[in-house]
């Protein structure tokens, strides 16, 4: 148990560290004074703002200072929730605008995620049935794993948004709304999630139809399954069987694909202006805003480092392997 | 006569034609009879033990029958073959080391099959037990995973759930080319236990293993190239061989408890036939010391002592 | 990106029957190859995309960034995939957007697939505690989002080209093929006649080259075609936020005007419809060509 765990937490405090340290050196990778040429690059709407800014890149960055005291300068304020000032929402708080995007995120990921895992699986299991099914679903799946996310978005937001008028092809909610808990607010923010949801969904649907198909398939050529074939048991006990762990490594290939979704989901918040950290992200560039893009890619890798623990824990509970393994039974 | 196998061909389908992996042997297999299989890779053993269960995906059936006690098994239909199979005929399979389901503990998993198969697991749960204990295995083996227990007992436990339903004939398929020279000879040993005990009728035991085989089985029979080469019992073929071949093979053992497959037989020049088209007449003659133009023709398999039949014109 | 799609597994290819006669497996390989419809229409379709990417540049007489001709129009004889709001003809931009996915694709995928064999080969081969560390690396930059990796990359680099941007997708997308590597190449390695090399002191970087690679062969080549799709998707997620090679056209690229633009808006489709089928053509016709190249090497997958 310890040994399973610990080993995981060491590879995700890893990866941690290496997120945090690629941005620590990016910016001091780059040619020339990077205070300089990023102040020059912002759009900055305020007077104060460049003041304010220039000492305050100053502080975070330390150029002066060496380069070891500069490195634990930057672990100790990211500790203290510092992340920075926005330029492009000035002076608000980066870790204030990324809280507030985060639920968003977070609301269009989990269903797609989930679903499209469920629903794929459930179709790539139906799939290795018979040619015909597979020569229908297969080809599907991998037309929509190629499709890029975004224009899969940009193609329901013009048919089934513009062209078609159902849903709202922009924002998050009524533009005339405020958040509150009601009806008229929620019905709203649930008409401008389905779209960039559908859009999620059904990319990566492919994806999971096909692993499912393969694993499914291998199951079926395993060993176990010849023998109960040799014992005369009927396809249906032995489709169980090839299901049940045909699902434990596409588990594991959910979390492989965490970070493809995560990526797509960013895409697919750019299209629809859904005010995610995709759209955070947008926002960043466009402004030349790098604390802001900063804090984001530390909180979406924080995410998949967490979502990925998620999965661990769901994996030990449901392979009885690693189970036994854990209470050490294996001999 | 509990098997009675008459003109059984099976090829394999390819892209050049058909493979003849299986051409036409003509055999029985006594009640209570131990049969052992021998032979090279290539000669047929193994798509014959194959053939009397379960065809494999490229294996065609073309003609010939097979008859289990009186009844002829529908070998060529898949469907049809499942009443037969785990009841009537049953296998030990090469690969027992890993045949389990990995994520099912062993008790669930044999309940599940028993079910699906229409007996109910409580009425031979007790019988299970029985049998466990004497391959000496605990009862809690069944609430473990196959991945909790040794090699040793993986295959001992198949053993058991491959004969707990009391098949007339088990195929035991390269049951020992997996363990170590002490745990082999205890699985030959539970295997005519089993037999002696009436948890399966007759057994055909595939083997690499020549001396093995000759300290279980009644008789032995030999394959080369997709036929066979002599029948008898496992006294007569050691001491008494009357093929070439089969002299040869024995031969060739450097001493008792040496493996002789896998490789080329030293002592043999040559190697065997391939069956894509395979020569005309004996396919030995190729090899074979003593050929001359007789064995252009097939030699037919025929008794030519009491319960010692060959196929060789030179046998005399 | 398919990343979690199992590869079929080289090392437990079905034996053929024993009593075969020695054959030739390359000849059968191209009959099967001829006949797999998968294999054949995704070819085409990769090839015709190619081809087109290749040939056509040469003969336009406008460069892809060009304002000549009158905005927004629709597809014509004229202009057959219409023109952007700047006048700009979309044919064309497409045409040279099809360079360079094709560039980015066998750039980025060849890089990741160079790094991805080289450290899973070499983890497998090599094992103990070069396996170990090695196997933590593919780990961190396996769990690390790539193209947020590749946002906070390409914001800080000023300028640069499709060389450069195939050169980070590479970087950061090779775990997968490593880890898909290592386990093939740690099967393989405990074979007989690997054995027999390394007892005759063959030096590891041959018995890896000349023992190991070539057995697994097939099994490498679909894994690049994967890497291939996946940096081609890659740089279009990064073309369309608007991080993509400042020089020159992509297909992201032209999506990244057309919302910018505004053309969701205005109901020009033209501009974001053939950029993205592109796209999805190129990449979901090598995805099923994989299909169909697995069937041929894989005989088992014949018969389903």
């Amino acid at each position: 148990m310890r040994k399973y765990f610990g080993r995981k937490i060491f590879v995700y405090a890893l990866t941690f560290f290496a997120a945090v340290t690629i941005n620590w050196m990016i910016p001091r990778l780059m040619p020339g004074d990077p205070i300089k040429s990023r102040l020059a690059r912002a759009s900055l709407n305020d007077a104060g703002a460049a003041e304010a800014l220039y000492g305050y890149f100053n502080k975070m960055f330390g150029l002066d200072l060496p380069l070891w005291q500069q490195y634990l300068n930057f672990w100790v304020s990211l500790f203290q929730g510092d992340l920075g000032i926005s330029i492009w929402n000035f002076p608000t708080p980066v870790i204030d605008l990324i809280l507030g995007a985060v639920p968003y995120s977070l609301g269009l990921l989990l269903p797609s995620i989930i679903l499209s895992w469920l629903v794929g699986n459930w179709f790539g299991a139906y799939a290795a049935r018979s040619k015909w099914l597979d020569n229908t679903i297969l080809p599907i799946g991998y037309i929509l794993t190629a499709t890029p996310y975004m224009w899969l978005a940009l193609l329901l937001a013009w048919s089934l948004g513009i062209v078609a008028g159902l849903f709202p092809a922009a924002g998050s909610y009524g533009l005339s709304l405020q958040p509150a808990f009601t009806w008229t607010f929620i019905s709203s923010l649930l008409e401008h999630w389905f779209l960039p949801f559908l859009s999620l969904f059904l990319v990566a649907l492919g994806g999971w139809a096909i692993g499912m198909r393969n694993m499914i398939i291998y199951e079926l050529e395993s060993e176990y399954s010849n023998y109960l074939q040799a014992l005369g048991a009927p396809r249906r006990l032995i489709r169980k069987y090839a299901f049940r762990n045909a699902m434990l490594p596409q588990l594991t290939g959910l979390a492989v694909q965490l970070g493809t979704v995560v990526a797509g989901a960013l895409l697919t918040e750019i299209v629809f202006s859904y005010q995610g950290l995709g759209y955070l992200i947008l926002q960043a560039i466009q402004n030349q805003d790098f604390f802001l893009l900063q804090g984001t890619f530390l909180f979406i890798v924080i995410g998949v480092l967490i979502a990925n623990f998620i999965i661990d824990i769901v994996y030990a509970l449901v392979d009885p392997r690693v189970r036994v393994q854990m209470q050490g039974g294996a001999k | 006569m509990t098997l009675e196998v008459s003109d059984l061909r099976v090829y394999y389908r390819t892209l050049r034609g058909d493979v003849r992996a299986l051409d036409g042997p003509t055999f029985t297999v006594a009640d209570g009879e131990i049969m052992g299989l021998a032979g090279e890779s290539g000669s047929g053993k193994s798509t014959l033990s194959k053939s009397l269960i379960r065809l494999d995906g490229r294996m065609r059936y073309i003609g010939g029958s097979v008859t289990l006690d009186g009844d002829e098994m529908p070998i060529w239909d898949d469907r049809a073959m499942d009443e037969f199979r785990y009841k009537r005929v049953s296998i030990i399979p090469q690969y027992a080391m890993s045949a389990m389901n990995p994520t099912r503990k062993i008790g669930k998993m044999i309940a599940e099959l028993l079910e699906s198969r229409g007996v109910r697991f409580r009425d031979v749960r007790d019988e299970l037990h029985r049998r466990l204990e004497l391959v000496e295995l605990e009862r809690d083996v069944l609430d473990r995973y196959p991945l909790e227990l040794s090699g040793g007992m993986k295959q001992r436990t198949v053993m058991v759930i491959s004969t707990l339903l009391n098949p007339s004939l088990l195929i035991a398929d390269e049951v020992t080319s997996a363990l170590d020279v002490s745990t082999q000879r205890a699985v030959a040993e539970t295997l005519v236990e089993f037999r002696d005990r009436e948890f399966v009728k007759s057994m055909i035991v595939v083997t690499h293993d020549i001396s093995l085989v000759y300290q279980i089985a009644d008789t032995i029979m030999v394959m080369y190239g997709g036929r066979l080469a002599e029948k008898a019992s496992a006294k007569t073929i050691i001491e008494m061989p009357k093929h070439p071949y089969t002299k040869m093979l024995l031969d060739s053992l450097p001493e008792v408890g040496v493996k002789y497959e896998d490789k080329r037989l030293s002592g043999i020049p040559g190697s065997p036939p391939g069956l894509l088209n395979p020569p005309q007449g004996c396919r030995f003659r190729d090899r074979c010391p003593l050929a001359d133009k007789q064995c252009l023709e097939q030699p037919p398999f025929v008794e030519v002592e009491s319960d010692h039949h060959v196929a060789c014109w030179k046998a005399e | 990106m398919t990343a979690a799609q199992p590869l079929p597994d080289p090392t437990t290819a079905p034996e053929e029957p024993a009593v075969a006669t020695p054959k030739a497996p390359r000849l059968e390989a191209l009959y099967f190859a001829l006949r797999n419809p998968k294999l054949v229409v995704g070819l085409s379709i990769v090839l015709l995309f190619l081809l087109v990417g290749l040939v056509v540049p040469p003969f336009l007489e406008h460069t892809p960034g060009e304002r000549y001709a009158p905005p927004l129009l629709p597809p014509s004889a004229e202009h057959w995939f219409g023109t952007t709001q700047f006048g700009q003809d979309l044919f064309t931009q497409f045409v040279y957007g099809i360079r360079s996915t094709f560039l980015v694709g066998f750039l980025g995928g060849g890089i990741a697939a160079v790094i991805g064999m080289t450290i899973g080969f070499v983890a497998g081969y090599k094992g103990g505690w070069i396996d170990e560390v090695l196997n933590m690396l593919t780990n961190v930059v396996l769990v690390l989002p790539t193209l947020a990796v590749l946002f906070i990359i390409a914001a800080y680099v000023d300028s640069y080209g499709v060389v450069t941007q195939s050169f980070f997708i590479g970087m950061t997308s090779w775990p997968w093929a490593a880890r898909a590597v290592r386990s093939q190449a740690l099967s393989l390695s405990s074979r007989d006649f690997v054995d027999l090399a390394r007892l005759s002191g063959v030096r590891p970087w041959k018995i890896i080259v000349r023992d190991i690679a070539p057995n697994m062969s097939s099994y490498l080549f679909m894994t690049f075609i994967l890497l291939f799709g996946g940096a081609v998707l890659a740089a279009a997620g990064l073309d369309f936020v608007g991080l993509g090679p400042n020089d020159g056209m992509s297909l992201g690229l032209i999506m990244h005007q057309a919302v910018k633009w505004g053309a969701l808006q205005l109901g020009v489709w033209w501009w974001f419809v053939p950029p993205g089928l592109g796209i999805t053509a190129i990449v979901g016709s090598m995805y099923v060509m994989n299909v169909g190249l697995d069937e041929v090497f894989n005989p088992k997958l014949r018969e389903m």
